[in-house]
């Protein structure tokens, strides 16, 4: 079994790295279905991997110089709260409405990685409060520094707690919860939301995975060939990502995630998970 | 409500910090990898005919499940013990990342977010405490 959880796990951080949506969204899904694993361990294993691929990427991300730790670093006294409000509720939600919502998350998953990107010119001026708490800065553009402004502080604090307690009620990064609250709340150049969004992955998920490890959620024989299949897929995948088309892998990920959100619904309704 | 845009703060400066923290959790992530890998190593040969059934959710041995165990159980040499301490390494790293931003912010004299910092990393050994 440790064999075949590893293979998949290499594919699931295969795709997760050549998509740039992340492996944990098929983590839970792949050890449940296909493995049987109760969904409580399963969301421990991805949990750690999730921190594993945030961790282990952060050197590649950080040399763009794009994140903004001012940000992040604020934005993460929500994820964490929220984070451990999601560890404490999963002990008190039946495994089936669990399912349930991942099923949710993972259908509005399938739809963000084929929805054409929409550009948007990120803020020039910003609120008062995003001034006051000092995070407008600077991003590379074509090699000249330049300015960007922060909106909605409020709004975007209020979408990543809620992105934290997803993380934290189900094992995922919600990477994609966080880019939308930096990209469409607060109006960040994209670039600058989707590294600090890998900045706060690692941080957020390290927020539950103490409550969960103390829990016994977190076994070491099965994590094992999960942390590293799925580092070792995203490695794989960073290496090739440069010369391979991303759009037909997106449409191949969307709809392996659309097939799991349905199996993740309908076991969750059945009550079978 | 909104006003004009102050100058930026000191980019280039917390660039250098980044790239040191970015690099020390990379190390991490491979000194993790070898601790789990040794355990694996040691675990697999003895038991890869063993099928461990996840199905039925039965909770780890408390051994397994704070810290000071499992750094026991690890430098008693079983191999379980020795998987799990590098997962525990492995959930430490974005905490590392948290202290050392505390000292990154105090060395550039901005102390509200060292402020910042020091809460997230109070909810962080809430967590690790055991919540």
């Amino acid at each position: 079994m440790t064999g075949l959880v590893g293979m998949g796990a290499i594919g699931a951080g295969l795709l997760g790295s050549l998509t740039g949506l992340g492996g944990g969204v098929v983590i839970v899904p792949l050890l449940t279905l296909v493995f049987h694993v109760d969904i409580r361990y399963a969301i421990g294993a991805s949990l750690i991997s999730v921190i594993a691929t945030s961790s282990g990427s952060a050197a590649a991300y950080v040399r763009e110089g794009y994140s903004n730790i001012r940000i992040g670093m604020f934005l993460e006294i929500a994820t964490t709260l929220g984070a451990i409000v999601g560890a404490f509720l999963s002990g008190y939600i039946s495994t089936s409405v669990i399912a349930i919502i991942f099923g949710a998350v993972l259908f509005y998953s399938a739809y963000l990685s084929i929805r054409p990107r929409e550009e948007h010119s990120p803020a020039h001026v910003s609120r008062k409060l995003a001034v006051k708490l000092r995070l407008p800065s600077t991003y590379p553009v074509e090699g000249e520094m330049l300015q960007y402004g922060v909106n909605n502080v409020t709004g975007g604090f209020s979408l990543m707690g809620v992105a934290g307690v997803l993380s934290g009620l189900l094992g995922i990064g919600s990477g994609a919860v966080k880019v939308l609250a930096m990209d469409h709340f607060m109006r960040l150049p994209f670039k600058v939301s989707t590294t600090t969004s890998n900045f706060m992955i690692g941080v957020t998920a390290a927020a539950s995975a103490g409550i969960y490890l103390h829990r016994g959620y977190i076994d070491p024989v099965l994590a094992m060939p999960v942390v590293l299949g799925v580092l070792g897929g995203s490695l794989v995948g960073t290496k090739i990502l440069s010369r391979s088309k991303t759009r037909s892998l997106r449409i191949l990920f969307s709809i392996v995630i659309f097939v799991l959100a349905m199996e993740m619904l309908y076991n969750g309704i059945s009550g079978k998970l | 409500m909104r006003t004009h845009h102050v100058p930026a703060n000191d980019t280039a400066k917390d660039h250098t910090i980044e790239v040191i923290i970015g690099n020390l959790l990379r190390i991490c992530v491979i000194l993790v990898v070898i601790i789990v890998g040794t355990g694996a190593l040691l675990f697999l040969p003895s038991n890869a005919s063993l099928m461990t059934s996840y199905r039925r959710f039965a909770g780890e041995p408390l051994a397994l499940r704070s810290v000071k165990n499992i750094l026991g159980l690890a430098n008693s040499g079983d191999a379980r013990g020795i998987m799990q301490a590098g997962l525990l390494l492995l959930i430490l790293t974005p905490i590392l990342r948290v202290v050392f931003s505390v000292f990154a912010f105090l060395y550039e004299k901005d102390y509200l977010y060292v402020l910042f910092t020091l809460v997230v990393l109070g909810i962080l050994a809430f967590s690790l405490s055991g919540g």
